[in-house]
């Protein structure tokens, strides 16, 4: 049980907030948080800590005001001598989780964008010596200049927006307390005069991005920057742990703890499943020793109120559009002052608000947000949203981040929930006063989503966290900080090696990997030893590793950063031209960008085919270098369905629950009543699958026979599966056709009488499923796997093989220099166990083709697969069966789909 | 020496024409004079002409799988499933743009590449010539990435290539990143060979009967929401482009202007290299 401290009483918030702060907070009429105080009392025993605090708790300010108050004693003690506290407070406990009661109903402080006075300290305010007398006898090693105060507090923020936001935000409690403390932010768009200058003249507070971090660490007066570092906030860092820009952040921290030892760090985080295990990324680890540090839960936030969309329309099948609830929806946004919808791809977004359009028939003003859209016209959205002109907006998980805006007063959330976590979150997102309940309608989009619905609604109601455990450090990242490293003072193997292993995500890393990646790093780590003379990193007599040549540490800050985008494609609207040829002849340049697509996407489209782009239906003309040529088309329908599934899959906790809610039959009631009817069928014609088996179920339609498992692990789970099955299907002789995957389930078709085959032991299930299909046939896969060729292009980019940019040369990015596929062949071919190779299929496990999750589920159903042999298709098989022929199928058998193509010439031929 | 010899004895009654650079070569060809020309540069440069020998005309036994009917000019050609291109009835195989030693060239650059190229495309190289068993192989040019690539170049990959160049004879065409190709690596070095109407050269111009590399042409076909790009060959049945044989060598879409340009018409045909065969697709249905 979490430790219940009894609310702060005055004297203490007197003893922890020097009274200008008192003041200021009285000023404002507001009384200061229980977790504010708490991180106060955290910072004067010198503590790291963890506050885990939901959306509008008054998180960030909880998390700048020990930086706040040390600064502000800082020059209280030059001006009064000795103003300073008396250290150690005795508050609370030093170890064990904390659970902080809030009975305050204040408005939350420092909230809104008000008072975006401008105080960044552009005029450099002297510091006196400050009390800490280590930082005040500092001296630098880039540049042997002796200096007092210097850097004191570093955040870092997942979104450059949000640490300009939070910068402006920042201002104005300083301005109002008059502390005389410089604020001042670093970003890509921060110009380079500026830049140069906060090293030389550091503000107290920067707020910057994990990249940039990891430039400034990898310049040569890092040292000199960073020694006089106090305190490190690290904001959204739920959201940032999941992603290799942790492993990069958990790197950046490493170093920081070597540069300041006296760094103590903040951690700002939404809910998670496991605080005690995120809280280990804010404190040095050491060897065969687990240490975390102390975590702080806000509490007093009303829990949410969540519903079902009971609709009145017949629930649909299949499909992720929920155009079935248009009408209810728009309802919803009419009923209340400011709805957000959330959705699960920027296709789905795209349609839904071109149908609420359509319907608009009171004028409401409907936004539409999502990642691809032009920034500018993103910021006006989020301005209008700030500004209260806007009665919805249709939006993805563009706006899961970020600032408060608004009084949102209802989250939809459409189709599936996947995780309990990211639900929670969204909903947060309305939640514009802590101590109110958050209002959420969760809209299903087929019967196999009202399932997960109802399942994500318990999970909510029971506040259980289903947020992924904290990540093992990718090795494509490390090789990049290995590089930035070189690119700074020159390191030892044996001492990078050390401080590598303080970073949480990298405690395990063994010493051969390591090696590994700095050989990679230095000559590319192949066993044929061709390359050292052009080695990037080279040992002097010492021993000690340093950049080979400037060149080396230009292109790496050109390529430093972990997000490896999807190679995009503006999208520019123009007038049609009679009949599109795709040809990259001339074609009026120009037209309005209305955004920007994925080249993927693009690449799967022929000239005339129509998808939906910016809330309108588009047809594509023509493709040239980087620009993809739109013009407006009038057809209601786009012919393409771009949606390509949702980047995350269905969590393995809510899959949990969905089959443990197939197996209670009470709980069947609380379904809506076309959902029970439609399970009561499925038990009756079949069998509805029990928590642990596997359901696979046989029949016969139209000329073929088709197997449905139902697995419930995720789309990309199966999508591997079903690659695999294929295969093993088509060595039994099955022939096998096709594959459709989707969340719930799998289904393959083929020529071979399946049920026939399997009750004539012709084909084994329990053979079929064995989990050694992850042994030989996943090896003959992944060798022509697109998915694992795009995991391998992402390594080979982040760890710094291959460089996004080259100095002086801003290749348009369709003239690659070379294709990545062509070196994973090789590579693989020739060095199947090479460090990178290694990386590859680290990512591959967790990401695009989820394989953990599908060796999991192996294990799982050994033994237990149940066999049903049917005379057609089953009610529960209803919804994959009707995904069919809406997505591609038999997603890497290229030939087929080039013969497919000669035939229609042949026909063109004939005619 | 012993290829330039074997060559020599090949090219036994020969007639003789000097080519130099910047000089018009289409006046010296005689399409209608048999045999084999050999362009070639600098001062003892010389074009050979060579007589069809009944050797040359030997029934080789294909792999009908791997291989598709590729008519270019009247002369039948066998495309082959690596990307080379097999004329039988000359026992000649013509492979281009291997670019070896891509890898080690980005190296010299600090871009680390696998330094297993070399190796993948003479692997292939090999296999391909195993199956067909030339009596001659033409590198169509662009054979190497630069132009200090040979010196690069492993003693394995050079014995492999001395491998090759046993039994047969074998010439190296210069192309844009190989204009000055090395002397020490056997073989033969010319611009361009002309045997009957069919011409090779490493730049395309366009004529009649000319089978070049150079564009490293590759297509797209795509159907609901899917595509497939391959290397391809590109002809219309008149003159032909083929495919980048080297193991990192990228690609140029069909559907470029430069391919329109020199067929003077987008109606030409792709002949995809799938997996397991070629795939005859009309350009004008690639993108």
């Amino acid at each position: 049980m979490p430790v219940l401290t009894q609310p702060a009483a005055p004297t203490e918030a007197e003893s922890l907030l020097p009274l200008r702060f008192q003041k200021w907070f009285a000023g404002r009429g507001w009384s200061p948080r229980e977790h504010q105080l708490a991180l106060l009392a955290k910072a004067r025993e010198n503590r790291s800590a963890l506050l885990i605090a939901p959306t509008g708790a008054g998180k960030t300010l909880a998390g700048f005001l020990p930086t706040l108050v040390e600064l502000s004693a800082g020059v209280h003690l030059a001006l009064k001598e000795g103003g300073r506290h008396p250290k150690g407070g005795g508050w609370g406990s030093a170890t064990g989780t904390e659970q902080v009661a809030d009975p305050h109903p204040n408005p939350p402080p420092f909230r809104g964008r008000e008072n975006g006075q401008l105080a960044s300290g552009e005029g450099a305010i002297s510091h006196a010596a400050r009390s800490n007398p280590s930082r005040s006898s500092l001296i630098s090693t880039g540049r042997s200049v002796k200096r007092t105060g210097g850097l004191h507090t570093l955040y870092i923020s997942p979104l450059k927006a949000l640490a300009v936001d939070i910068a402006r935000n920042l201002e104005a409690p300083v301005a109002e307390m008059g502390l005389p403390i410089k604020i001042e932010t670093r970003t890509g768009d921060t110009p380079v005069s500026r830049r140069q200058r906060q090293r030389r003249y550091p503000p107290d507070i920067l707020l910057t991005t994990p990249e940039q971090l990891a430039l400034l660490l990898s310049s040569d007066d890092a040292p000199f920057l960073f020694s006089s570092l106090k305190r490190i906030v690290l904001d959204e860092l739920h959201a940032l742990v999941t992603s290799k820009r942790g492993d990069l952040l958990s790197l950046g921290l490493a170093r920081l703890w070597r540069l300041a030892p006296e760094m103590r760090a903040i951690g700002l985080s939404a809910t998670v499943a496991e605080p005690e295990q995120l809280a280990r990324f804010l404190v040095p680890q050491q060897p065969a020793a687990q240490i975390a540090a102390d975590v702080v839960t806000a509490g007093g936030a009303a829990p949410p109120i969540v519903e079902m969309l009971d609709t009145r329309e017949r629930l649909p099948w299949a499909g992720h559009t929920a155009r079935h609830a248009l009408g209810e929806i728009y309802e919803l946004i009419k009923q209340n002052k400011t709805t957000l919808v959330f959705v699960n791809t920027r296709s789905q977004a795209e349609m839904l608000f071109q149908d609420l359009w359509r319907m608009n028939d009171d004028g409401l003003a409907i936004a539409l947000h999502h990642g691809s859209l032009d920034v500018a016209q993103r910021r006006k959205v989020e301005d209008a949203m700030a500004a209260g002109r806007l009665r919805g907006v249709v939006c993805t998980s563009s706006l899961d981040l970020g600032v408060d805006w608004g009084d949102v007063d209802l989250v939809i959330n459409i189709g599936a929930p996947k995780g309990s976590s990211r639900l929670m979150q969204r909903i947060g997102r309305a939640n514009h006063r802590f101590d109110e309940a958050s209002r959420a309608v969760l809209v299903p989009a087929n019967r196999f989503e009202v399932l997960e619905c109802r399942v994500a609604i318990d999970a909510i109601a029971e506040n259980a966290q289903d947020t992924p455990p904290l990540r093992s450090g990718a090795l494509d990242v490390l090789a990049q900080h290995v590089l930035g490293c070189a690119c700074g003072e020159p390191f030892f193997s044996d001492e990078l090696y050390d401080e590598v292993r303080t970073a949480a995500p990298y405690a395990a890393l063994a010493r051969a990997d390591f090696d590994d990646i700095v050989d990679f790093v230095a000559t590319g780590g192949y066993a044929l030893k061709t390359y050292e003379r052009f080695a990037r990193i080279k040992q002097d007599k010492q021993g000690r590793w340093r950049v080979a040549n400037p060149r080396v540490r230009q292109s790496y800050r050109l390529n430093v950063g972990t997000i490896v985008e999807e190679t995009m494609l503006k999208v520019r609207l123009v007038r049609s031209r009679a009949g599109g040829t795709g040809s990259t002849g001339a074609l009026g340049r120009g037209g309005r960008v209305l955004g920007e697509i994925e080249e993927v996407f693009i690449e799967g489209l022929v000239p005339g085919d129509t998808f939906v782009f910016g809330g309108e239906v588009v047809r594509y003309e023509a493709l040239v270098e980087d620009q993809v040529y739109v013009s407006r088309a009038n057809d209601k329908d786009a012919k393409v369905p771009s949606y390509m599934g949702g980047k995350f899959p269905l969590s393995t906790y809510l899959a949990e629950r969905v089959r443990k809610l197939l197996d209670d039959r009470r709980a069947w009631n609380a379904l809506p009543d076309q959902v029970h009817e439609w399970l009561s069928l499925q038990k009756d014609f079949s069998r509805v699958p029990a928590v642990r088996e596997l359901l696979v179920e046989t029949f016969p339609r139209g000329n073929k026979h088709y197997l449905v498992c139902y697995p419930f692990e995720g789309r990309l789970a199966h999508q591997t599966l079903g690659m695999l099955l294929t295969r093993r299907m088509e060595r039994a002789r099955t022939r096998p056709l096709g594959f459709i995957a989707n969340e719930y389930a799998v289904a393959i078709w083929g020529l071979g009488d399946l049920s026939f085959m399997i009750r004539h032991g012709q084909l084994d299930l329990n053979a079929l499923f064995n989990p050694d299909m992850l042994g030989d046939d996943l090896e003959a896969w992944l060798a022509e796997s697109a998915l694992m060729k795009r995991t391998f292009r992402n390594c080979a980019i982040i760890s710094g093989l291959i460089a996004r940019r080259h100095t002086g040369e801003e290749k348009s990015r369709r003239q690659v220099l070379f294709s990545t596929d062509l070196v994973y062949d090789v590579l693989r071919k020739h060095q199947a166990d090479h460090v990178l190779l290694r990386a590859a299929r680290a990512d591959a496990a967790t990401g695009l083709l989820d394989l953990r999750r599908l060796g999991d589920m192996l294990a799982r159903i050994q033994g237990r697969i149940t066999h049903r042999e049917l005379e057609h298709v089953s009610p529960l098989a209803v919804p994959v069966m009707l995904e069919i022929g809406r997505e591609s199928v038999y997603g890497e058998a290229s030939d087929e789909l080039l013969a497919e193509a000669a035939d229609e010439l042949v026909k063109e031929a004939m005619s | 020496m012993r290829h330039r010899s074997k060559v020599d004895e090949f090219l036994e009654h020969i007639s003789l024409h000097t080519v130099m650079p910047g000089q018009k070569r289409e006046a010296r060809l005689r399409a209608d004079v048999p045999g084999i020309h050999v362009f070639r540069f600098g001062a003892c440069g010389r074009t050979w002409m060579a007589g069809t020998s009944p050797a040359m005309t030997e029934q080789v036994a294909l792999t009908v799988d791997t291989t598709a009917a590729v008519d270019i000019a009247g002369v039948s050609f066998a495309a082959d499933l690596s990307g080379a291109l097999f004329w039988e009835e000359q026992r000649l195989l013509v492979v281009s743009d291997l670019h070896l030693e891509k890898g080690s060239s980005f190296a010299t650059r600090g871009v680390l590449l696998p330094p297993y190229d070399t190796a993948a495309t003479l692997g292939r190289l090999a296999a391909v010539i195993a199956r067909h068993d030339p009596r001659m192989v033409i590198a169509l040019g662009d054979s190497f990435h630069d132009r200090r690539a040979h010196e690069r170049m492993s003693a394995q990959d050079r014995d492999a290539i001395t491998a090759l160049q046993a039994r047969r004879d074998w010439i190296w065409i210069s192309g844009n990143h190989d204009p000055a190709l090395p002397s020490d690596l056997g073989g033969m070095v010319a611009t361009e060979v002309a045997i009957g109407r069919i011409r090779f050269r490493h730049e395309p111009t366009g004529a009649i009967g000319e089978i070049a590399g150079h564009l490293h042409p590759k297509a797209r076909v795509s159907t609901r929401g899917r595509a497939v790009e391959r290397r391809c060959f590109a002809s219309d049945g008149e003159r032909a482009v083929m495919p980048a044989f080297g193991a990192y060598a990228g690609g140029l879409s069909i559907r470029d202007a430069a391919f329109a340009k020199l067929f003077g018409t987008p109606a030409f045909t792709a002949h995809l290299l799938g997996d397991t065969k070629l795939h005859t697709i009309a350009a004008s249905r690639c993108y």
